[in-house]
């Protein structure tokens, strides 16, 4: 009984291993990805740090922060909307796969997406900016548990059972900029006001942040255990809002095929 | 022998919308069953709901013996489908869209490529195997989808409309794999609204309209439902002297002349031929032809369809 469940999983697994790997055929190259994904978060960060002298412990933190958290979240909340408008949807949930499997496979898709992206804004660091890392199983650790973390979060997004990807990308927008505000990209954390260090806690994107600044040699403001424990507390609860939340929609979506 | 599809008391609300009312069926294995119904009848609908695609609003369904909504997993895994409107994704190639349903359904991959091989060969896709299938022809992507449908080797498969808007070629070829796959013990549950088609491809049939099941036979049997109708087409040599005379012959109920061709209404065809050979040697006549003409499987549908059409009506 056990190990029929073990096996359960471990093709549920599978299954979503083989959508994932559909997801990057397909949806990586997609516009609208590349523009939310990867150009949207480097510019507004550009805005942000051209014409002011941005020390560099925030300039390669920022970057690499606000970059994960965009393309990693991007991705995922996309694959649903365009599923259902050209219904291949049905082709999937009529395969012998969970609804979560589905899901779980376009948060791997994104997932690697965020990974990937994220080697952008480090190489730059490193290569232009002269930028060091100290720590780099920290940054590493650091990078998977915030781009997994994102990837759930960006899931969370697609759950209204719309065809329409513009309206979940307004949605999305509409949650992740105030986010970026609070999460010591563009001011540190131990220089905001008190009302900011209230309300930092709040975002993940702050522990990722505080996370990139100790690898790159800075001092962290969260102990380090505390940042990963809240990076892992917020992943679960994404993950799990996701699932809840898309399986109430999903009979929904389905029907209106 | 054991039943391949097992539906009760299938009830499916769209809103307030009651899309299907109590049906209830049994497909055999290794049958061809038709589903046929006229536009809206809720077809598809109860396809969806029989491969687990849509929640039903009650009733009960299994696969094989497995409940489609208690063990979806298990179920689906014996299922194969090839939806009505539903596209491949168009992104991918031919191939790639193959190995991504063969993959799902868990295969190992040598096994899925010489599937994938064989399938491709066998709807001739072989050549294009590499390209997107944005760039395929109506045709070329109902044949892909049917390839997708099969690729993992199920044991019952599930059609909508699988001829419908192919030329006449690739509506025949389409006809003959569905025959084929059959030959080989495959189930087919094959929705349709064309009649001709059921009549010929299915052992059993039933008939819906407006998502209740007016009729389950077999084609042959359900015609006999309708008995006025039926009728033998009779020509001889020389025109006879008296047509009234064909009256007596036991179970004729009417007699008409059509051109050169006489008309027996009968209620059973069967046991007149007899008769008539009889009386065609003594009066020392040459049948020229001889056709049974049965009520076409259309007029039993029109038939039942309209009753269930009144039936609803006189409700309102
Ligand atoms: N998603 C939906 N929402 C609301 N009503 C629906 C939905 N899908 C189908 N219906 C309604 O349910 C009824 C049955 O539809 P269904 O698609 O099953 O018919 P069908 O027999 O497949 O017809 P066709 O021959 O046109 O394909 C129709 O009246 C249709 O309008
Ligand atoms: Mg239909």
């Amino acid at each position: 009984m056990k190990s029929n469940k073990i096996n359960l999983l471990l093709e549920q697994f599978k299954g979503s291993l083989v959508i994932a790997k559909k997801d990057m055929k397909i949806y990586y190259l997609k516009p609208p990805v590349l523009i939310f994904g990867v150009l949207f978060p480097m510019f507004l960060f550009l805005a942000f740090a051209v014409g002011r002298e941005v020390p560099l412990e925030t300039l390669v933190p920022g970057l690499v922060g606000i970059t994960l958290f965009f393309t990693a979240s991007t991705v995922v909340p996309l694959i649903m909307p365009w599923e259902t408008r050209l219904r291949t949807l049905e082709l999937l949930v009529s395969a012998p796969i969970g609804v979560q499997t589905i899901l779980l496979g376009d948060i791997l898709a994104s997932f690697f997406f965020g990974i990937i992206i994220s080697l952008i804004p480090l190489t730059v660091g490193f290569v232009f900016l002269g930028a060091t890392i100290v720590n780099p199983l920290v940054l590493l650790l650091n990078i998977i548990i915030s781009s997994f973390c994102f990837s759930s979060l960006g899931n969370i997004m697609s759950f209204p059972p719309t065809g329409e990807p513009s309206q979940i990308m307004m949605l999305s927008n509409l949650i992740r900029l105030p986010l970026i505000f609070i999460s010591g990209i563009f001011v540190p954390l131990p220089q905001m006001p008190y009302w900011g260090k209230l309300i930092a806690p709040l975002s993940p994107l702050t522990y990722t942040t505080d996370l990139t600044r100790y690898s790159l040699g800075d001092i962290s403001f969260y102990s380090v255990c505390i940042n990963f424990l809240m990076l892992l507390l917020f992943t679960v609860l994404f993950l799990l809002a996701g699932f809840k939340l898309h399986s109430k929609t999903m009979p929904k979506r389905i029907q209106n095929l | 022998m054991g039943m391949a599809i097992e539906v009760k008391d299938l009830v499916k609300y769209y809103g307030k919308f009651l899309a299907l009312e109590n049906v209830s069926f049994n497909v055999k294995k290794g049958e061809i069953f038709g589903f046929l119904g006229p536009n809206g009848a809720g077809k598809t609908t109860t396809q969806k709901i029989l491969t687990g695609i849509l929640k039903p609003s009650g009733g009960k369904v299994s696969i094989l013996g497995y409940d489609i909504e208690k063990d979806p997993l298990l179920a689906k895994k014996f299922t194969g489908i090839v939806p009505d409107e539903t596209n491949a994704y168009i992104e991918l190639s031919a191939w790639d869209n193959l190995t991504l349903m063969g993959n799902l359904y868990g295969m190992p991959g040598k096994r899925l490529e010489e599937r994938a091989d064989e399938l491709l060969k066998m709807f001739d896709l072989y050549q294009r195997r590499k390209d997107r299938v944005k760039g395929f022809s109506r045709g070329m992507k109902r044949r892909l989808l049917l390839a997708m449908g099969l690729i993992h080797e199920p044991d019952i498969l599930f059609l909508d409309e699988p001829v419908s808007g192919l030329d006449v070629q690739s509506a025949r070829l389409m006809r003959k794999v569905i025959m084929d796959l059959n030959q080989k013990g495959i189930t087919i549950f094959l929705t349709t609204h064309n009649i001709e088609e059921a009549n010929q491809m299915c052992h059993r049939v039933a008939i819906i309209c407006k998502g209740k099941i007016a009729a389950i036979d077999r084609p042959e049997s359900l015609k006999k439902t309708i008995k006025v109708t039926q009728s033998l087409e009779v020509a001889f040599d020389k025109p006879l002297e008296n047509v009234e005379e064909l009256k007596e012959i036991p179970g004729v109920e009417e007699v008409k002349t059509h051109g050169d061709k006489i008309r027996l209404f009968t209620s059973d065809p069967g046991h007149i031929i007899k008769p008539l050979v009889i009386y065609s040697q003594d009066k020392n006549l040459e049948f020229i032809s001889l056709n049974t003409l049965g009520p076409s499987l259309e007029e039993v549908f029109v038939n039942l369809t309209e009753e269930r059409r009144q039936d609803i009506n006189e409700k309102q």
